[in-house]
């Protein structure tokens, strides 16, 4: 792929922005709710909308605009159990991700070094491993909160169980497959095992375990908002969620970007770290 | 008679047939010796288990059967007395020139400051000419540059041997005839006990004091032990015009072009793999 320049890229990125709000901007001034004459005391009962047979109207961007600027000035308010900002539900739900990846990465990355020095450990867990990788973390759920009996650790222990596979296996074959002249290299020094475990072995497969690191913290985002949906309480997951209940569109929306932007900086703070350990060989 | 500092003892390779008939033999009945600060160059064609037979002597590999004794002792595994220059060079693509030899430094010494492994790499670094590529990395040298750092990460565990697999072969023939240059240097002024594998008849000319010449696999044999009788010090500007130079070189060119896969199918009678004949071509007769 030739490179574009990137002012021309950011400028159609941009326009392409416009274009799209402008839209759903037109769009919402058009289909404005219908002013069909309801009985009064019926519309006071379920709201002026519903009573016309309308629904909610979708929010216009100005509307949403307007509600992402409230959360950015006030993010850390706390007004009781179900109205706290959106940076303190996002503060719990990272701190969920962080607690239950990071446990992961301190069992998966050992354990993976381990399997992938030895080819009989190997061919021994690689069944096991493919058959719990493709299980969708929620489908512990149930399993977590009957045996952890605790909502909020059973939402780490999620995490947990889907971010250990992609760093396990990449772990694994990241260690597996470093180049046999390498380790020559080492055994002709005379290495002891723990200094060519860290000075060969680790170095050698570093852009691998990186790799592995950074799909698994794609998926721990990914998963943590159902999580949090199905376990309620707190996190971005249950603020979602407790909108939906409020039919509170605009709040949703807010959280759908901010949930999309903070996936991204935690991707982009791993494929930096990725750079910073891969070689050219 | 007693033993050579290197004494190659009866060692063969075997593997396991694939279909559970007799055990393929790469070669067998292996018996040769090094003496210290000689330099012994081993030619054949390839798949007659040179590399193995190095690989055998760094201890990185092992004899289906025979012994390979250093020194008076059986070696049991690698060690740093016994360097080797890989044919791909093997550095640590990760570390910089300078940190691929004081990776190798830090292992000979661990007790060392770091001032003092610096000092140490800084030397070595030197000596083979790469002080303005120190601070590079491996992808960004060329091949002969990079070889240069196999052979300074090599020479700065001060070995007692050293063993070299084609180290050269894969570079073009002008750095290939500057490094071989170097090479000779080198071991002359550190007096190292040198093995090196090659299939270039003038690298081996030019380097060796003596040449093992190899029959085709399997059950490749050490046919015949070339003497180099050709006076040092040799340098690739002389070496062929040295008297002797054409009769030596032919009658490996000879060996390899046609007796290498002659002699592979029945050695002569008499031809006893513990008393190889040696014979001494640029002698006149």
């Amino acid at each position: 792929m030739r490179a574009a320049r990137p002012l021309a890229s950011l400028t159609l990125s941009a326009l392409l922005l416009a274009l799209f709000i402008g839209i759903w901007q037109l769009s919402s001034l058009t289909s404005g709710a219908g002013d069909a004459v309801v009985d009064p005391e019926y519309a006071a009962l379920v709201g002026a909308a519903a009573a016309s047979g309308g629904q909610t109207p979708f929010p216009s961007p100005l509307q949403v605009g307007a509600r992402i600027l409230e959360h950015l000035t006030d993010p850390f308010y706390v007004r009781g159990t179900n109205d706290q900002g959106i940076g303190v539900q996002l503060a719990y739900s990272l701190g969920r991700v962080l607690t239950g990846y990071g446990i992961a990465a301190l069992v998966a990355i050992p354990l993976g070094f381990v399997i992938g020095m030895s080819p009989l450990l190997y061919g021994a867990l690689n069944p096991f491993i493919q058959v719990l990788r493709p299980i969708s973390p929620l489908a512990w759920m149930p399993l977590a909160l009957y045996t952890i009996k605790d909502s909020a650790v059973s939402s780490i222990f999620v995490i947990f169980i889907c971010s250990i596979w992609p760093m396990l296996i990449n772990t694994a074959f990241g260690v597996a497959s470093v180049r046999r002249e390498w380790l020559n290299v080492a055994r002709t020094l005379e290495c002891s095992t723990w200094r060519t475990a860290f000075r060969v072995i680790l170095p050698a497969a570093a852009p691998t375990i990186m790799t592995g690191l950074r799909i698994s913290i794609g998926i721990a985002w990914l998963v943590i908002v159902a999580a949090e949906m199905l376990v309620g309480g707190t996190g971005i997951g249950y603020f979602v969620w407790n909108q939906w209940n409020n039919l509170s569109l605009a709040d949703i929306l807010t959280a759908i970007l901010v949930i999309g932007i903070v996936g991204m900086v935690l991707d982009q703070l791993l494929a930096m770290a990725t750079r910073a350990v891969s070689y050219q060989e | 008679m007693g033993r050579a500092f290197v004494s190659v003892e009866g060692i063969a390779r075997r593997f396991p047939s694939t279909h559970g008939g007799p055990p393929q033999t790469v070669f067998e009945n292996v018996w040769f010796g090094i003496e210290e600060g000689e330099f012994v160059c081993l030619i054949g064609h390839s798949g007659c288990g040179k590399t193995t037979i190095l690989n055998i002597l760094a201890g990185l590999d092992r004899a289906s059967e025979g012994a390979v004794v250093v020194a008076g002792r059986e070696i049991d595994g690698p060690s740093l007395d016994r360097a080797v220059i890989f044919q791909s060079h093997a550095l640590l693509p990760w570390l910089t020139a300078e940190e691929n030899i004081a990776f190798a430094v830090r292992s000979r010494h661990p007790g060392w400051a770091r001032a003092q492994v610096a000092e140490e790499c800084r030397r070595w670094i030197d000596l083979v000419g790469l002080s303005a590529a120190a601070g590079k990395k491996p992808a960004q040298l060329s091949g002969g540059m990079k070889q240069r750092v196999g052979i300074a990460r090599a020479l700065s565990v001060r070995p007692k041997i050293l063993l070299m697999d084609e180290p050269f072969s894969a570079l073009d023939a002008l750095t290939r005839g500057m490094l071989q240059d170097e090479v000779n240097r080198i071991v002359a002024e550190t007096k190292l006990t040198a093995f090196m594998i090659t299939h270039d008849v003038d690298e081996a000319i030019l380097l060796a004091d003596r040449i093992l010449l190899m029959t085709n696999g399997p059950n490749a044999k050490i046919a015949e032990v070339v003497v180099n009788t050709l006076p040092r010090p040799r340098t690739r500007h002389d070496v062929h015009h040295l008297p002797g130079y054409a009769e030596l070189r032919n009658h490996i060119l000879d060996f390899l072009v046609d007796r290498s896969q002659r002699l592979a199918e029945t050695m002569p009678s008499g031809w006893d793999p513990r008393r190889i004949p040696e014979v001494r071509p640029a002698v006149p007769a």
